[in-house]
């Protein structure tokens, strides 16, 4: 079976913080990125503690976040 | 299975008559609120739609009424609602809404007398320009104008047929006196009856843009359900229907929901003369108030004055060149009309320089022929 | 959104319209998000999905999912659904909007629907205020909230919405909020299969407009729907709702009684 992986689409993301404070693992932080949109994303910093369970997913109010097929390039 | 076209002659009411030719014409839902003069139109309605097939629903207010029919204009039925003045003075914004989103559907106006509650029972003409000016933003609008008891059918028929073929709301501009006018009136064979549906989508729901229109300036429609999933908004939309806030999409949008009519003008415009040949007197009237005309104008002739009537069947959108070349060899226009003064200012906007003599009439009763006539010899004198 | 990422809902998504127009960390995004996940765990025919809104914030939802759908006038989604549903029984009929299209300027209209039990599935985003126009008070304000059309407090008393739903004759009842997701959809879930009038409040924050007012930040407003609330089954005249306490939240009401659609083919049946 194939690895999935949490993955964060930027140009979707508005930067609400959601996803930082209620993932149950704690596998998101703040970053010191600024988009273009002038949107701070989060940034993934503990993947290997990420259950896959979903829920950032649909806490997320703007899509930003899915469950992808890992392809082994990050 | 009852029979949906009642073919044969009859003694019945305006109101009777409208409820047959929508059913007629193929009209699938209904919903209205019960007003005076119009209710006899959804009783006859809630008689006869059960047995086939069309769905009746008495509303809330008027305002649901038309929203309502909207929805089912894009669930793909020939939908319309009855009412009088004070409901159309609310459903306005959402008749806005039909004409933004390009809703086939008719909307019955019996007019009674106004403003506010007026005279419920007693019949007027004075929501001729609130169908034309009742909405807010630039709107074109097609309303008829039926002067008798068979033509609350005929015209009736002729609404849904231009309100399909313009994808536009179309009003029908009766009023007290021919809603609960009893007189003959024939229903023909289906055969005999001219139907017409809107134009559907013939590329697939892949290619579909559903306000991409050709030069006809009318989009295919798809209805809900179709497979086409396509997004409607009373927003100012692109071809795609999505919301796009830009000049150039309101300019394109709005002259395009306008013209859509406005150069059909010719082809939407329906008129009747009586005498109009060598006039000197060119007597403008509709509806009820055509009538007097009509008797006003003969009587002239036997006296030997040379008067001649321009009945208009469509108020809107308002023949100008029409009236321009009918009044051309006129010595002067009267306009009679049951209001203080409405389509006569398009009348005089249209023949200038020529007189206009405006003929107001307030309360119930129509103008009498005699009234029409002294107006006719006072010109001619 | 570039063509080339598969997002897992592009396909019930109008993925050329995003990102939405939503402020940040506004709960209606995460509406949708249960709205779509639902209809996808249910495997439903999208082209026998049309989806209305009113006017408002909530009213754009209709916009952004990959369904037949119609953004109406203010307060006339519920009329609007209705002409649909009783048109066209065959297609299920959702309205998403909100509490002061469909609780103020289209009450009427609520409670007429839900009377006449008309087959539909309504998603109303509670956010406590006028949200586009600039968090001015509304149906639902909590008494004595400040806001820029009350700013001595609010002096009306609200709303409780499944209360007068569930009064009016609705057939399914519940309220969530957008931190409870995965009651929420499977809610949702069950609208979309259920025959008859549903309704689901959905409290959600506002952030850019009530939030600001409140001093408060997304994240607090989440956490508050997480910490204030408590599901209980209870009958929906005990659902009480104070969002700076307790608000009760859960499924209230589910029962069968025929819609006005199978009662108006019953009618037609014996006419004929």
């Amino acid at each position: 079976m194939a690895k999935q992986r949490i993955k964060l689409i930027k140009q979707l993301c508005k930067g609400c913080g959601y996803c930082i404070e209620f993932c149950p693992n704690n596998v998101f932080e703040k970053s010191e990125e600024i988009t273009e949109r002038g949107v701070t994303p989060p940034r993934i910093k503990n993947p290997d503690k990420c259950t896959l369970c979903g829920l950032c997913t649909r806490l997320c109010p703007d899509f930003a976040l899915i469950i992808e097929e890992d392809e082994g390039d990050g | 299975m009852a029979n949906r076209v009642l073919t044969g002659t009859r003694f019945v009411h305006g109101d009777w008559a409208c409820a047959e030719g929508a059913i007629s014409a193929g009209c699938g839902y209904y919903a209205a609120y019960p007003i005076t003069p119009a209710t006899e139109i959804a009783e006859r309605i809630a008689q006869r739609f059960p047995v086939l097939g069309g769905k009746f629903i008495q509303f809330e207010d008027e305002i649901g009424a038309i929203a309502s029919v909207i929805g089912a204009s894009f669930s793909g039925l020939k939908a319309m609602t009855a009412t009088s003045g004070p409901g159309v003075s609310l459903m306005l914004e959402n008749i806005g809404l039909a004409v933004m989103t390009e809703a086939p559907c008719v909307i019955v106006n019996v007019m009674r007398g106004g403003p506010s509650t007026g005279q419920p029972t007693m019949g007027a003409q004075g929501d001729v320009m609130q169908c034309r000016w009742g909405m807010h933003g630039d709107v074109e609008t097609i309303a008829l104008a039926p002067q008798s008891v068979q033509e609350m059918y005929d015209l009736t028929v002729e609404a849904f047929n231009l309100s399909e073929a313009y994808r536009t709301p179309v009003f029908l501009l009766s009023d007290a006196n021919i809603g609960h006018l009893y007189e003959r009136l024939t229903i023909p064979r289906e055969e005999e009856l001219t139907l017409v549906d809107r134009k559907r989508p013939t590329l697939p729901p892949s290619e579909y843009l559903p306000y991409r229109a050709d030069e006809s300036l009318v989009p295919p429609m798809a209805s809900f359900g179709d497979g086409y999933r396509f997004y409607s908004t009373g927003l100012t939309h692109d071809e795609k229907g999505y919301p796009d806030m830009s000049v150039e999409t309101q300019d394109k949008l709005v002259r395009r929901l306008c013209d859509k009519i406005r150069r059909n003008t010719d082809k939407i415009t329906m008129v009747e003369t009586l005498m109009t040949d060598d006039c000197e007197v060119l007597v403008v009237a509709y509806g009820i108030a055509a009538r007097s005309a009509a008797t006003a104008v003969k009587q002239a002739r036997e006296r030997g004055l040379k008067a001649g009537l321009l009945r208009l069947v469509s108020l809107w959108p308002f023949p100008d060149k029409l009236l321009e070349k009918m009044a051309e060899d006129a010595k002067a226009v009267i306009v009679a009309e049951m209001n203080y003064g409405q389509l006569v200012r398009e009348v005089e906007r249209a023949v200038k320089p020529k007189p206009v003599r405006f003929l107001p009439k307030l309360g119930e009763n129509p103008h009498t022929p005699g009234e029409i006539l002294e107006a006719i010899r006072r010109i001619d004198a | 959104m570039t063509e080339e990422m598969k997002h897992p809902l592009s396909d019930y998504l109008r993925m050329d319209r995003l990102p939405h127009i939503w402020c940040a960390g506004c709960g209606l995004g995460i509406i949708l998000h249960s709205y779509v996940e639902a209809i996808q765990e249910l495997s439903m025919d999208l082209d026998k999905i049309v989806t209305v809104s009113g006017i408002g914030c909530a009213g754009r939802a209709s916009g952004y999912v990959n369904t037949d759908a119609f953004h109406t006038t203010h307060g006339r989604a519920l009329p609007f659904a209705t002409g649909i549903s009783i048109s066209r029984p065959d297609l299920k009929t959702v309205v998403i909007s909100g509490d002061g299209d469909l609780f103020a300027i289209g009450g009427n209209h609520l409670i007429h629907a839900a009377r006449r039990n008309v087959d539909m599935l309504v998603i109303c985003s509670n956010n406590f205020n006028y949200g586009m126009t600039g968090a001015q008070y509304g149906p639902t304000t909590p008494l004595n909230t400040r806001t820029p059309t009350s700013p001595y407090g609010s002096i009306e008393n609200p709303f409780n919405l499944v209360a007068l739903v569930a009064s009016s004759g609705a057939t399914m009842v519940s309220r969530w909020t957008v931190y409870h997701v995965y009651h929420l959809k499977n809610a949702i879930k069950k609208g979309l299969q259920k025959k008859g009038f549903s309704f689901i409040e959905v409290i959600s924050p506002c952030t850019t407009g009530f939030g600001r007012l409140n001093k408060q930040t997304p994240i607090e407003m989440m956490r508050q729907l997480r910490d204030n609330t408590k599901i209980m089954k209870v009958h929906p005249m005990e659902a009480t709702i104070d969002p700076s306490t307790e608000i009760i939240i859960g499924d209230f009401v589910d029962v069968r009684k025929p819609t006005y659609g199978e009662i108006l083919r019953e009618l037609e049946a014996k006419a004929r």
